[in-house]
């Protein structure tokens, strides 16, 4: 309805233009990934857009179902290979729920602490990124990148891995933080903070970076919602919609931290509100830093597996979004059916109606400031 | 409003509907999908369950369950669950709930892909990860999981020469 008047009114204004289709992708530096759109043009402008998914498509769902829920843990790192550890978070917490197995004090700490730790490094790369696909290509990338890989450190301290850590259990994490860890910590956030203020004062005023980005690809609250949009992408377009309030999980409850929101929803705010919610994150992870108790981090009753007949859905505040695990169980080792609900892929529902109007280069800005990843959308 | 006060709020506005209350981690209520359309209407509406998260399929033995995980953003709280029951897994048909809600685009795709059960009424109902032409749905317990060659894929290999 609406998009037939876009289109009505984008014929009147122009001179008789012959449109045109053209793949865009699946090989395209800005999807990050294998990620392919029918867009047709009329000129330069969007007039439709049709994404084609499927191409990382390796059947986790299928895989799962042959597999106990240790054996799972690795599949989950790889859904969103930006942020593995909120992965694993979501899926503990399903395991937990429907097992009913507590988690020691200090497992969830350290918990929350990753939690927020992957989520500083999935903003960070979110907002690098953006730059890239604005044109300046690799300088602001690398920078963020770079400050990643530090936080990567503190990762592979803790688990042995950089990217795929394999770290949380149901029930716990499989070890403790290593010697020398806190403090390790404390000098790269304080390091990271710097960065932050360096990186926003550089860039975030630049003059062409707001004419591009200020009233492109403005995504209206009722849509969103509508959409089933979540994440830094809902909050900006004003609806503190923040799962670690609205349905509290762990150990949330127990920190002060505010759930910034924007007001218009365009690419300008998403891009601020990365910033807003890395700063709240470094806030929480001071703070559990700050209290971290002494004490065991896993629970040993939760060493030999076997979940009771049932189902149970947990969801957790990633990066991205509402992610959650539906896991049914049928009594067996292995799970009966086992759902993924997807950030990334609800995220993509409201990208038609964004950039149709839109100009193709604004169409990858767009795209960027979703901040989504293929994996998790083709798991 | 409280997931009771939905509940008896959904069986006064839909007496025949409501079948069943299953007690279990989470809130569920098993609906049938004659009038599913306007039960999602009032739920949205009515019961600020504006949110519609998660849309999903389980195979039983003797039946398709399509469930719905609803959330609301005006009253946040935890999940409420809604579920339909298919019996006839041949023929499995369900109203759509796009016109509803438009996070169900993609997520009924999906599960029109895997488990071949039919979305009426939905504006597009293709494959969503795996392309035209392949063989049977997966996720479903009767697949056959073994190797599948290329032909049978529906894939087709250029000649010999020409790779």
């Amino acid at each position: 309805m609406e998009d037939s008047q876009t289109v009505a009114a984008l014929q009147d204004e122009h001179i008789d233009t012959e449109s045109i289709s053209i793949n865009f992708g699946p090989h395209h530096p800005s999807t990050h990934g294998v990620f392919r759109m029918v867009v047709r043009l009329d000129g330069e402008t969007v007039v439709d857009v049709e994404p084609k998914i499927g191409y990382l498509h390796r059947g986790i769902e299928k895989l799962a179902e042959e597999r106990t829920y240790l054996q799972i843990i690795p599949l989950v790192d790889r859904l969103d290979y930006v942020c593995p550890m909120t992965n694993e978070q979501a899926f503990c917490l399903a395991v937990e729920k429907l097992g009913a197995i507590e988690v020691p004090e200090r497992a969830e700490y350290i918990r929350v602490i990753m939690a927020e730790l992957t989520r500083i490094m999935s903003h960070v790369l979110a907002v690098g990124f953006l730059w890239n696909e604005l044109g300046a290509t690799f300088t602001p990338m690398i920078y963020a990148y770079r400050q990643r890989e530090y936080l990567q450190d503190l990762f592979e301290l803790a688990s042995g891995a950089r990217m795929f850590h394999n770290y949380m259990r149901p029930g716990g994490v499989v070890a403790d933080l290593p010697d020398g860890w806190v403090a390790r910590a404390r000098k790269q956030l304080a390091e990271f903070e710097r960065f932050l203020d360096q990186f926003e004062t550089l860039m975030t005023e630049n003059e062409i970076f707001l004419a591009r980005t200020i009233d492109v690809g403005v995504l209206p609250p009722d849509l969103a919602i509508n959409c089933g949009i979540s994440g830094p992408v809902l909050r900006a377009t004003g609806v503190a919609y923040d799962l670690r309030r609205a349905d509290p999980y762990s150990i949330y409850e127990r920190f002060k931290f505010e759930i910034p929101t924007r007001s218009h929803g365009d690419t300008y705010d998403r891009y601020c509100q990365y910033f807003a919610e890395m700063r709240q994150s470094l806030s929480i992870i001071h703070q559990a830093l700050n209290r971290l108790p002494v004490g065991p981090v896993f629970n040993e009753k939760a060493k030999r597996l076997r979940l009771p007949a049932g189902e149970a859905y947990g969801h957790i505040e990633s990066p991205k979004g509402d992610l959650g695990f539906y896991i049914v169980s049928d009594g067996k080792p292995q799970p009966y059916r086992f759902h993924i609900r997807s950030t990334c892929l609800l995220n993509l529902t409201a990208l038609r109606q964004m950039v149709i109007g839109q100009k193709l280069q604004d169409l990858v800005i767009i795209f960027g400031s979703l901040n989504v990843t293929m994996a998790d959308i083709d798991r | 409003m409280s997931h009771d006060a939905t509940l008896a709020d959904l069986q006064a506005a839909f007496p025949d509907q409501v079948v069943e209350h299953p007690q279990g981690l989470d809130f569920t209520v098993v609906v049938l999908p004659d009038r599913l359309r306007e039960l999602f209407l009032h739920l949205r509406d009515k019961a600020k369950l504006n949110y519609l998260s998660n849309l999903t399929v389980v195979d039983r033995p003797e039946r398709f369950e399509v469930v719905y995980h609803l959330y609301s953003t005006i009253e946040p709280g935890p999940v409420f669950v809604v579920k339909v029951y298919l019996p006839d897994k041949e023929s499995a048909h369900v109203p759509s709930a796009v016109p509803v809600w438009q996070s169900a685009y993609y997520q009924e795709r999906e599960a029109f892909d895997m488990f071949g059960v039919v979305f009426d009424g939905h504006p597009g109902l293709t494959r969503l990860l795996l392309w035209e032409g392949f063989p049977g749905h997966p996720l479903r317990k009767d697949f056959v999981n073994r190797t599948y060659s290329f032909d049978e894929m529906g894939q087709t290999l250029p000649p010999e020469d020409q790779r």
